[in-house]
């Protein structure tokens, strides 16, 4: 990443490699300082970021927070339940009066795909996508695949199965994009109609077999099912999604190999995933979200350079 | 314009001062089983590297760390892109005597973030200054070394010290003037 390359982190998608590594690279220097007796920096300490929630978050959103406070950076918060937007203001005013009083970055969580691209090409500050509709989640497919590259020593030639709610899934088309960007190869699992038609046009496989994608993958990142993205019925109960794609012990040892497991939160503990297989050692989960912290400072960090 | 490269150090020189630099630390240091050199990322730490070895050669064993103050930089979002290197500094700072290492010392404004780096690690007894070169009219901030190699009193700053090693442990100092 050189300077200019980048002013926005909007999505996964139109990022290289070469920049995902630096990030990376970055990202390993904050996990040594977040094990330091002093877990600070004053390195963004002249910098004010607005924490725009126009969705509910809890993760994302103290994950940013706190990256941002071991950044030293200035932090304003913000949620729609509680803000002039429940009186009809529009995203551009609502951000060009938080920008007015000198804000420098603004991280977005949008339930409009989209809408952070339409703001950066709207006000004058940095956008950082913290989640937009069911578009792109790229600071969880950072972190993602940042947590497997640490478990596993690199991505090159790794096999990921994405399991669940595909079609709603923001974090799993980000995922997709920055796996295959890595050298993965990656399979989604899950009922057809939870599966978008065209995805293998993004030439990942597909199955909706899990023990057969199991068998196949070294990683398994187990979606959750999101009730609130879904007007219809997508499949007859969610006891059957249980029996035919819920990750269990059982099915993990009938397995002749260890493999990896990962979730993004936020779980639904015996739907898609047992609390045996998200509490045993082979899961990252709470590795993904320490790891978080530090992929979200590097985005911060190397974003902030280009302030000027 | 640059002027020829004018040698300030040969590699026998070099090799004086960092032994130099071992048999100080000894002297300064009577408890050198609290001492540790961290060498500064990315010039400092070959330097730090050498003087290290010759305190093992000379039987201090002495803690080594390395550490970079990318992130404690004063300069963040004013131009220039900075990427971090890796801080390696697997003991605590804590009421250590700490010998920092530098090949350069110039505006004093590297060492100013190196010492808030290291104190992420603790809270040193006393924190010192080991430089091969010192360009000592070029200060912005109130630094000075407490262990010099060699200094210049160059008041040009586009004039640039160059610090040359060759497999690691071979070391070279050159001043490039610049005309104007």
């Amino acid at each position: 990443m050189n300077q200019g390359e980048l002013n926005h982190l909007l999505g996964i998608k139109g990022l290289t490699a070469s920049q995902i590594h630096t990030i990376f690279d970055t990202a390993d220097n904050f996990l040594n300082l977040l094990q330091a007796p002093v877990k600070k920096t004053p390195a963004l300490r002249d910098i004010t970021i607005a924490n725009l929630f126009f969705e509910n978050s809890t993760r994302t959103r103290v994950s940013f927070e706190l990256a941002e406070k071991r950044l030293g950076a200035d932090i304003i918060n913000f949620s729609s339940s509680s803000s002039s937007v429940k009186k009809g203001e529009t995203l551009i005013d609502t951000v060009n009066n938080i920008l007015s009083m000198k804000v420098d970055m603004i991280v977005m969580r949008h339930p409009a795909p989209g809408a952070c691209m339409f703001l950066a090409k709207n006000v004058k500050s940095q956008i950082i996508n913290a989640g937009d509709g069911t578009h792109e989640h790229p600071t969880q497919a950072l972190l993602d695949a940042f947590s497997i590259k640490n478990k596993l020593g690199s991505l090159d030639g790794k096999k990921v199965v994405i399991v669940g709610d595909i079609k709603h899934s923001r974090v799993a088309l980000s995922n997709i994009y920055s796996l295959q960007l890595l050298g993965a190869e990656v399979m989604v699992c899950g009922p057809a109609t939870l599966i978008p038609k065209y995805i293998n046009q993004l030439g990942v496989k597909v199955s909706h077999n899990l023990d057969e994608a199991l068998a196949w993958c070294d990683v398994a990142n187990m979606l959750r099912i999101q009730l609130e993205r879904q007007d219809q019925r997508f499949f007859p109960s969610l006891n059957e999604y249980t029996n035919l794609y819920g990750l269990t012990m059982d099915r993990l040892n009938k397995l002749d190999k260890e493999i990896c497991i990962m979730h993004p939160g936020p779980i639904n503990r015996g739907v898609e995933i047992s609390s045996e297989v998200a509490d045993s050692k082979q899961s990252i989960i709470l590795q993904q979200v320490e790891n978080g912290v530090a992929v979200r400072m590097a985005v911060l960090f190397l974003l902030a350079q280009h302030k000027l | 314009m640059i002027n020829e490269p004018k040698i300030l150090l040969n590699s026998t020189k070099a090799n004086l001062i960092i032994r130099r630099f071992a048999l100080q630390i000894i002297e300064s240091h009577k408890d050198y089983q609290n001492t540790a050199i961290i060498g500064l990322q990315p010039r400092g730490i070959l330097l730090a590297k050498s003087i290290h070895n010759e305190l093992l050669k000379l039987g201090a064993d002495v803690l080594y760390g390395e550490v970079d103050h990318t992130f404690f930089r004063d300069d963040i979002g004013r131009g220039g892109f900075h990427i971090p290197k890796p801080s390696n500094v697997n003991f605590s700072t804590e009421n250590k005597n700490i010998i920092v290492v530098d090949d350069v010392l110039f505006t004093g404004r590297s060492v100013r973030a190196a010492i808030d780096a290291i104190m992420s690690f603790g809270r040193p007894k006393c924190v010192e200054l080991m430089v091969l070169v010192d360009r000592r009219f070029q200060r912005e901030l109130p630094i000075k070394p407490d262990y010099t190699g060699v200094t210049i009193d160059s008041r040009n700053t586009n004039d640039f010290v160059k610090v040359e090693w060759e497999n690691d442990n071979q070391v070279q100092v050159w001043l490039l003037e610049d005309k104007k």
